[in-house]
């Protein structure tokens, strides 16, 4: 065919069938909001769904699709794939924070009994990047913080690879260097760079912009803005103005970072505990300069990412390096103090906020300036918050990294949005006191997002917020208790490399694929749930083939992107399937393929033409062994509507104002996800993410040593976690909120949930307890005495 | 049995260090052994892992046996059926048991007893595996997550686990099932302040357990007021 017959073809196609579908979608909120609205869609998408309630499985709490697996010990994480002849690496970590390498003497360790392999270093992942590479003109990587990987062994036992590590001999030239991001943002601080360096932006939201200035150990400021930040200023009424400092905490997955990597001549393969075989597979190729089809990676199992699980980084680049060496598959597994030196943290704040607002709670003015230090890494900014949250005439944020000499931040649940929240929902909090306005209706004022307005009526109708004495520090005794609440805001990201294969196999079996990786949020019951509402047979008879880069691509896990981006793709595949299926067996039947419908585990005929049969009776009537669709995420139905979603946390709490001590007893979380997939799911996320939110506000905290610049609790004992003990009571509204997005509608939690907006609500209740206002994180009891004993006028910490 | 916590010093950094200077240092890990790490409890257990020595055990002073460094056979009763592993002396039963016998479902974390992550039962006490010297539980009734269903048969608690949805990424599980499930047989009606304190101290990095909660006090036929 020449082109122009090509052309012509299309042309009458296209004439012929409309390649777009008008469809009514359900919107709004369930029994406050609910209406419809109508989409143009592609034509091959499938019926539009109703909401959860008129869905048979789809919405519903299916028990987890791996549940039984995890409960058991048969879940096979990447810390426990045990190969034939598979060797142990260890790595040699620096011991003190800024230094040159002068020499590596790697002979003693390559003798020592069972060690195969040594690997010196040469290229050191996570760290910032000089945009000249000339000034670090050395042999090996400068040692930027204390615990970064110089080298590692491989050999036959993890003792011999920890024995034969010891025996590397590092020589290193000792640098001055600055731990104190105070000191360090100073002009005369030891330079952690010598001149400017930047991180990109990864996968999982970590890294920070590179296009703006460094001076010294400040990289930055980053400046956004709209409006007239002074005329707002005095257009307002009324000014508040704080000051808020939130500390470093690390990850602390249980699973910690690591790989087992497997390199044949034909195939690398790689077991990678991440958040993203495709971001693994990348990097491993890009890294090998070896094309994408020789690398493989799977993730049968993770446990536990939080944000700092993405590409290969150092362990699996290294890894691979010494299975390529020895020609053997090797495991490195970090230890529990490597991951806390070097691979990834939430960045630190300090934050001045200033807002200006009218009598009437209109605001006029949000100004922040923010550090905060993301180590020899960039990816501090935290004014998510303060420019997403609120109506503002004018808005003007100026955000800097400090670099000190600690292992790089990386992105964590919510990058920037907890530490952000912290100082905007305390200052919205305080606008509200001095406005004499009820939190609830500041917001309602000043909050023109329509699913937050719901959430809000939730609040006010709870016995929790009803409870609340408005008057702040009224209860007798040395125990206080308050009630405080806050915001929490985040975004719909779509991954569109976003892909599932649906096949339906003669037996009737049913099976769905994708590489995404289920990281604990359940994706792969999700997936389950689909295909049994397309195919009217219960979840458990699905099987899902997941965390395996061998399948069709999927979504990296990161910024609450893996249910909306992949399910709709799922939906797709499942939807074109069946309908391939009933055509295909439609013949045999005596009928065509639009009188038969799927339902209850059984094919039926509309028009009754024969009674109902199996489904895996009618599976045995296909034509070939199995019918296989492939589909891929399409965009968005409307993009430019309703792109954030949040949710609203109350908290309870008691405070002992003679031991300081804050104890968290309640905890309301009122949410939206679009169409919540899994109720039990969505809602153990949330648990999750209030939990996790408790623990940094009141307990964790990485500490550098100032003296040594090391850290002084990279374990689990010093490093505080919140434990079963501390645990409130938790009670989760989930609200249904479609948006008419996809074949699903459904939205993503793991980021809005909880973790953004309870480090605030626990600071409101504090101050309506004691009338005190704690700004600074973690809030340990030295630090609420200390608030509570600061001179009457000012009553606060600075 | 030793004290766990007093033998754990032979396994961690500083036996590299010893390892590296063998012979300079005071302490190796025979030494150590010899010396501080088997207490009189600990000589006891001994006699089950001489029987099945294939080494002649090392001179015998003041009345304490040597073995190692060197692997040693130790016979193990893991889930109702004996297993013989050839390990080192210093090998902790969490090693011995993912990486000699397959049995990954116990899984380490901290490595030194702070998260109940590796927890199994020594007989019917739940214990953390990574700060138990495989050598210690010779001769006891060792129980781990894959043994405490029967005949196919999820154990009540598992059960319950799945039904509340008591888990996410699912790593801190088999120790919490561990912990929970000993709960339950010392206490088959505890109140939820018993399972609060039964995981006190197990780690959920994820934040699952309201949930772990729910599933412990179903069991127990109890109803969480949440
Ligand atoms: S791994 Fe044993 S207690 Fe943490
Ligand atoms: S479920 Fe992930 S650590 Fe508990």
């Amino acid at each position: 065919m020449n082109n122009r017959v090509v052309e012509d073809a299309l042309l009458q196609q296209s004439a012929v069938a409309p390649t777009k579908k008008t469809v009514q979608m359900p919107i709004g909120v369930p029994g406050y909001t609910l209406t419809e609205e109508s989409r143009e869609v592609p034509v091959t998408e499938p019926p539009v769904w109703p909401i959860n309630k008129d869905l048979k499985y789809v919405g519903q709490s299916v028990e987890r699709y791996d549940g039984q697996a995890k409960v058991s010990g048969r879940a096979r994480y990447t810390s426990d794939v045990q190969l034939p002849g598979m060797l142990y690496a260890k790595f040699v970590n620096a011991p003190m924070p800024h230094a040159k390498v002068v020499s590596i003497d790697t002979s003693a360790a390559e003798k020592y009994p069972g060690v195969r392999g040594v690997h010196v270093i040469q290229h050191v992942l996570g760290n910032a990047v000089l945009r000249n590479p000339a000034l670090d003109a050395v042999k090996y990587p400068v040692v930027r913080y204390a615990g970064q990987p110089v080298a590692a062994v491989a050999a036959t036992t993890p003792a011999a690879a920890e024995e034969a590590a010891a025996l590397v001999k590092v020589r290193y030239e000792a640098i001055p260097f600055v731990v104190d991001e105070i000191k360090a943002r100073a002009t005369d601080a030891p330079k952690v760079f010598p001149g400017a360096a930047d991180e990109e932006g990864s996968a999982g939201g970590g890294g920070g912009p590179s296009d703006v200035r460094q001076t010294g150990n400040i990289h930055g400021p980053s400046i956004h803005r709209h409006g007239e930040i002074a005329q707002g200023f005095k257009d307002a009424d009324v000014v508040v103005e704080g000051r808020y400092v939130t500390q470093v905490q690390t990850h602390s997955a249980l699973e910690t970072h690591g790989v087992v990597a497997d390199w044949k001549p034909e195939l690398l393969t790689v077991w990678a505990s991440t958040q993203g075989t495709a971001s693994v597979r990348e990097e491993l190729a890009g890294f090998f300069k070896i094309p994408l089809t020789q690398v493989r990676v799977i993730t049968e199992f993770m446990g536990g990412g939080f944000g700092a699980k993405f590409g290969a980084g150092n362990p699996g680049v290294v890894a691979a390096a010494l299975s390529n060496k020895t020609g053997a598959p090797v495991r490195l597994m970090l230890d529990r103090e490597e991951e806390h030196l070097s691979v990834g943290n939430r960045p630190s704040s300090d934050q001045t906020l200033r807002i200006g607002a009218k009598q009437d709670g209109t605001i006029t003015a949000i100004h922040l300036v923010a550090y905060g230090t993301a180590g020899c890494g960039t990816g501090a900014g935290c004014s998510g918050p303060a420019s997403n949250l609120y109506k503002t005439a004018a808005l003007h944020t100026e955000e800097s990294d400090v670099f000190i000499n600690a292992g790089p931040a990386s992105a964590m649940r919510a990058p920037g949005h907890p530490q952000g929240a912290f100082a905007l929902e305390q200052t919205i909090d305080e606008l509200a006191v001095k406005l004499n306005m009820e939190p609830i209706d500041l917001r309602d004022k000043t909050d023109e997002h329509p699913v937050r307005r719901v959430e809000r009526q939730v609040v006010r109708d709870s016995d929790l917020w009803k409870s609340r004495n408005p008057v702040a520090g009224a209860s007798q005794g040395p125990v206080k208790r308050g009630v405080g609440m806050a915001q929490s805001v985040w975004y719909r990201f779509v991954s569109m490399s976003s892909s599932a294969e649906v096949r339906i196999y003669k037996d009737g079996s049913l099976e769905v694929l994708s590489a995404v990786q289920d990281i604990g949020s359940g994706v792969k019951t999700v997936m389950a749930q689909i295909l049994a509402e397309q195919f009217g047979v219960p979840p458990a008879q699905i099987a899902v083939k997941v965390g395996d880069t061998h399948y069709p691509e999927g979504p990296n896990s990161g910024g609450s992107m893996t249910t909306l981006s992949l399910t709709p793709a799922v939906r797709d595949a499942a939807w074109q399937a069946s309908q391939m299926f009933l055509s295909d067996i439609a013949p045999a039947l005596g009928t065509t393929s639009d009188d038969l419908v799927l339902v209850d585990g059984e094919v039926r005929s509309r028009s009754g033409k024969f009674a109902p049969i199996s489904f895996r009776r009618a599976a045995a009537k296909m034509a070939t062994s199995q019918i296989a669709v492939q589909a891929k995420r399409i965009p968005d139905y409307d993009p430019k509507k309703y792109l954030t979603y949040g949710g609203i946390d109350v908290a309870e709490v008691e405070v002992d104002t003679e031991l300081g001590r804050i104890h968290v007893r309640r905890v309301l979380s009122v949410h939206d996800c679009g169409r919540p997939m899994n109720p039990a799911q969505v809602i153990s996320q949330i648990n999750g993410g209030i939990i996790q939110g408790i623990s940094y506000t009141l307990l964790e905290n990485r500490l550098l040593d100032p003296i040594y610049g090391l850290m002084v609790n990279p374990d689990l004992e010093q490093y505080k976690i919140i434990g079963a003990r501390e645990i409130p009571d938790i009670d989760v509204r989930l609200v249904e909120a479609y948006i008419g997005q996809s074949s699903t509608d459904a939205s993503g939690i793991g980021e809005a949930a909880g973790v953004v907006s309870i480090g605030a609500a626990i600071g409101n209740a504090v101050y309506n307890a004691i009338g005190v206002r704690i700004r600074q994180t973690p809030m340990t009891p030295a630090v609420v005495l200390a608030a509570l004993r600061a001179p009457a006028p000012g009553k606060e910490l600075a | 049995m030793s004290d766990p916590s007093e033998s754990r010093p032979a396994e961690g950094k500083n036996d590299s260090a010893t390892a590296a200077d063998s012979g300079r240092t005071g302490i190796s890990r025979r030494g150590f052994l010899k010396g501080a790490g088997l207490t009189a409890a600990g000589t006891a257990l001994l006699d089950g892992v001489q029987a099945f020595s294939s080494e002649a055990p090392g001179a015998s002073t003041h009345g304490v046996t040597e073995l190692g460094p060197g692997p040693v056979p130790v016979r193990l009763h893991v889930n109702g059926a004996e297993h013989t592993v050839q390990i080192e002396p210093r090998t902790t039963l969490a090693e011995a048991l993912r990486m000699h016998l397959g049995m990954t479902g116990t899984k380490v974390v901290c490595d030194r007893g702070v998260c109940s992550g590796c927890t199994f039962w020594l007989d019917k006490m739940p214990v953390n595996s990574c700060m138990t010297l495989a050598i210690d539980a010779v001769g006891h009734n060792v129980t781990t997550i894959e043994g405490i269903s029967s005949e196919g048969e999820i154990h009540p608690l598992q059960a319950a686990f799945v039904k509340h949805d008591a888990m996410q990424c699912g790593f801190c599980t088999p120790g919490m099932v561990m912990s929970c499930a000993a709960l339950l047989e010392r206490n088959p009606h505890p109140s939820e302040h018993d399972v609060r304190h039964a995981i006190s101290g197990n780690l959920c990095r994820c934040g699952t357990y309201p949930k772990i909660f729910a599933a412990t006090l179903d069991v127990a036929g109890v109803t969480r007021n949440a």
